[in-house]
């Protein structure tokens, strides 16, 4: 099982610490990782402005990933949804994938579709499977609820992007619940995390932030979970610049995916980057089983008997 | 003396021009960084700066540094072998030739008191040099003018920077080439270092040197007998051997020599040698003259970036200094090109067809911008759209093998232009998600003020948004929007919408205002009808359409298949390129 990885532009430089538990996490499941340095951006941010430089940004990326022959895996949500919508336009519309292709062709590159493009979610539940992941994990959660977040850009447009049931879907969940975490239920689950609107309207951006959560607090959560930079740069860093602001008092910080899982395959907390989110995650550990911390004291008392 | 006077003028130049180029870093100013700061008080903490470094732990750090990424240049070689290879031939061939031949009085004899520019190693490394510097420059004109690099762009700059190495060294290799073959060279050599009285002796030494050395004599031809050469050999090793090891250690112009051979006596006396000696010595002094303010100025500040780079950074370091750094940071760049290769956004380029959006490009506008050249207003906005094209990736700053704070130039210099005042309507795209995240930096109103400044232009254009009561006419242009719309196939579903309010219904924003239509504008449902209408300016000139957070339940509910979300995104589009085009003419 082999992958072309695509971090895009988020996670290098502000997210560092999905990237290497994502690796760590790949790599304790044994799926392959190759990395094309040429990839650029997925065009998403460039997609308000002009279509056909949204088109070829991502277009370019793909036949990247084409011409080493391997499918793609993101870990950003609206990489994953622009990645998806084009490739999507380059097979179906012959026009536009012929005018991109004489683009393209200045570099050397070329995209006539047949790749497939995953996110690291979707590789984890089919191409993994729950199965082979559970027998990766070594300690499990006890008593920790996780309001899980889905992101938008995965789940829509469905006939697009094909995550999963866009109204009802369960993939997270049991991604979530491998790790002995419950996936609470909430109402604003499939709601917006508010990222795409972060200067441009800052007040409508954080409102809908806030309107998560408070559902998600109030839902019983103690921590968000999300498998998407742009969520995690809104809930970690947006929401402590929130609380900085005191705009608000509810706290509910987010933990991305790959630590989650990582924390129960017993991967170390550096390549994890634990410390490396905006808000405090630490206190997740607390919601490991008793064993472990006496196992620590009988530690702990031995080197004092020493 | 016309050599000592040259050389005296260029000192001077080259002197003056360093002290006035390294004066504008503390002078000039980009962006927002620091703009109080005055030249004392950034000279000052330059001082305070340099002198806390050395005199701490850092100091390691930057030996370190130096030795991996100025002397051994692994920057470059993490990011392009060939380059590498590239760089570092020019970069070593060139000076060790500055040391050991341009400098020998001073370098090279103090070092080894029997030192001759004649005798070997220095006869044979001084074309090892030239050639390593030759084969240097081959690459570059390879990479630069052959191999095609896609948005590699490469300037007159460029040209001269090549172009004036190539000429030292080459001039450099022509004139001892055309002085192995001289006659007059050889006569006034023996003239200076012989006490040979014996015409004989004479004799046999010149019959040695056309034989042995290469040297072409109007007289005296081959074939030599044994005997005549043992006895020019014996001369040769009584009155030459000590300081003239043989030509053919200078294996580059010895080789050259064979060339030009049948021409030997012909360039003698049209006393080429001597013409060789002034084009040698003069695109030296150009050179080094010009240094300050040409690429090569590089040789002296890239060094200096590098180090800086490496005990600097945005959060920690003293304003005053980070401003003076951004300065010093555009004479260290080279213009090779790496920042735009590694650029996220460079393809865009091939769509908006503006310049500015490569970084490397970029950097030379802010270079003009620094000087304080007036830029006309166009040129500002080209600059401005180009400087907010950028994902803030960071990865031009990872990258650049000179350790320019890139990212750190652009952010500031972006703030800087948008105050400006010429609206930029890139400010409405997800590219502000990181000035978003930046805004503790950005003083508060100017923070907001874009935003409105670009919403402002579009609605500036769209009249009937103002005028309510206005009766709409649905005539020619409604076709020509309706024509538009068909980027993608599912942009012209707008067509099959029977207004049921589904997608408003649904829409998370409209759900955020107690009045959505008076936040709003037009709501998505009423955008889809402005569409089927063809009415521009109501499907412009909303709201609705910049505070569309693209989460897509609208599309994704809508009982009719119309792919609102997609419409929205490419009303942005046509918005954006029809204000655009007026804000240009303007």
């Amino acid at each position: 099982m082999k992958f072309a990885l695509f971090l895009g532009c988020n996670i290098p430089a502000r997210v560092k610490q999905y990237e290497s538990s994502a690796r760590a996490v790949l790599e304790n499941l044994g799926v392959e990782i190759f990395d094309i340095r040429e990839f650029n951006c997925c065009g998403y941010p460039l997609r308000n402005l002009d279509f056909k430089a949204f088109v070829l940004a991502s277009a370019k990326n793909l036949a990247l990933a084409a011409r080493e022959n391997l499918n793609l895996l993101t870990l950003c949500k609206c990489c994953y949804g622009s990645l998806k919508k084009v490739d999507h336009l380059m097979r179906e519309n012959q026009s536009l994938r012929d005018e991109i292709n004489a683009i393209l062709k200045k570099e050397d590159l070329k995209y006539d579709g047949g790749l497939q493009v995953k996110h690291f979610l979707t590789v984890l539940f089919h191409d993994v499977g729950i199965g082979s992941i559970a027998k990766r994990v070594t300690k499990r959660f006890d008593g920790l609820n996780i309001a899980t977040h889905y992101g938008c850009h995965a789940l829509r447009p469905s006939k697009i992007v094909e995550f999963d049931d866009p109204v009802k879907p369960s993939l997270f969940e049991k991604l979530v619940e491998l790790t002995g975490a419950k996936s609470i239920d909430w109402k604003a689950k499939l709601d917006c995390c508010g990222a795409p609107l972060l200067g441009v309207n800052d007040e409508l951006s954080m409102r809908l932030m806030q309107k998560k959560l408070k559902d998600g607090k109030e839902s019983g959560a103690d921590y968000l979970c999300v498998a998407c930079p742009y969520c995690q740069l809104q809930f970690d860093s947006v929401q402590r610049m929130m609380l900085e602001k005191q705009h608000t008092n509810t706290q509910l910080p987010s933990i991305l995916y790959p630590q989650l899982l990582g924390l129960t395959m017993g991967l170390d907390s550096t390549s994890l980057g634990l410390d490396e989110n905006q808000l405090p995650i630490n206190g997740i550990m607390k919601y490991f089983p008793e064993p472990e911390a006496e196992e620590k004291e009988e530690e702990n008392e031995e080197k004092e008997d020493k | 003396m016309f050599f000592n006077v040259t050389l005296y003028i260029v000192l001077t130049i080259f002197g003056v021009g360093l002290i006035y180029k390294v004066s504008t870093w503390f002078r000039y100013n980009i962006g927002i960084v620091a703009r109080d700061i005055s030249t004392g008080e950034r000279f000052a903490a330059a001082i305070k700066g340099v002198f806390s470094t050395f005199f701490s732990s850092r100091i390691l750090t930057l030996l370190r540094v130096f030795l991996v990424d100025v002397l051994l240049q692994m920057r470059t070689l993490k990011e392009d072998g060939l380059r590498w290879i590239m760089h570092m031939l020019i970069y070593w061939g060139f000076m060790l030739l500055l040391l050991m031949h341009a400098l020998d009085k001073f370098i090279t004899s103090v070092l080894f008191p029997d030192y001759q520019p004649t005798i070997n190693p220095f006869l044979t490394l001084r074309d090892l040099f030239g050639a390593m510097v030759i084969a240097g420059i081959g690459i570059a004109i390879y990479r630069r003018f052959i191999m095609k690099v896609p948005r590699l762009k490469t300037n007159s700059m460029d040209c001269y920077a090549i172009g004036i190495v190539a000429v030292i060294i080459i001039s450099g290799i022509c004139l001892q080439a055309t002085k192995i073959v001289s006659y007059s060279s050889y006569q006034s050599m023996v003239e200076e270092y012989t006490t040979m009285p014996e015409e004989d002796e004479l004799k046999a030494l010149e019959a040695y040197w056309v034989q042995e050395m290469g040297m072409v004599s109007p007289t005296t031809k081959g074939p030599f007998n044994k005997e005549l050469l043992e006895a020019g050999k014996e001369a040769f090793e009584m009155s030459c051997a000590e300081c003239h090891a043989r030509e053919q250690s200078a294996f580059l112009s010895y080789g050259l020599s064979r060339i030009i051979k049948p021409l030997a006596l012909g360039l003698d006396s049209a006393k080429i040698p001597i013409l060789l000696w002034y084009i040698h010595f003069l695109a030296c002094f150009i050179g080094l003259a010009y240094l300050p303010f040409s690429k090569m100025f590089h040789i002296i500040v890239s060094p200096l970036s590098i180090l800086a780079n490496a005990v600097m950074d945005d959060e920690t370091s003293d304003q005053a200094n980070i401003a003076t750094k951004q300065i010093m940071d555009l004479d260290a760049c080279t213009h090779c090109g790496t920042c735009t290769t590694r650029c996220s956004v460079a393809i865009a380029f091939e769509e908006f067809q503006n310049i500015n959006i490569l970084p490397s490009e970029k950097l030379i506008a802010i270079k003009s911008l620094a000087r304080g050249k007036e830029l006309s207003p166009d040129e500002l906005k080209l600059l401005q759209e180009g400087a907010y094209i950028c994902t803030n990736c960071y990865r031009c700053t990872v990258a650049c093998p000179v350790g320019i704070n890139l990212q750190s130039i652009w952010f500031s210099v972006r703030e800087g232009l948008l105050e400006k005042g010429y609206p930029e309507l890139s400010v409405l795209s997800q590219l502000s998600f990181y000035r978003g995240l930046m805004q503790r930096k950005i003083v508060a109103d100017e923070y907001r003020e874009p935003l409105q400044e670009a919403r402002e232009a579009i609605s500036e254009k769209c009249e009937l948004m103002k005028a309510k009561e206005k009766p709409i006419n649905v005539t020619t242009a409604s076709k020509k929007l309706r024509s538009e719309l068909s980027l993608s196939s599912q942009a012209s579903t707008f067509s099959v919408c029977f207004a049921c309010e589904t997608c408003t219904t649904v829409c998370p924003v409209v759900a955020s205002y107690e009045n959505p239509q008076e936040a709003l504008g037009m709501l998505p449902h009423q955008i889809m009808n402005a569409c089927a209408l063809g009415v521009r300016d109501l499907a412009f000139g909303s709201n609705m359409l910049w505070d569309c957070v693209t989460c897509y339940q609208c599309q994704e509910q809508c009982p009719q298949g119309v792919a609102v979300t997609d419409v929205l995104y490419e009303l942005k589009n046509l918005a954006i390129k029809s204000v655009k085009l007026t804000l240009a003419t303007k």
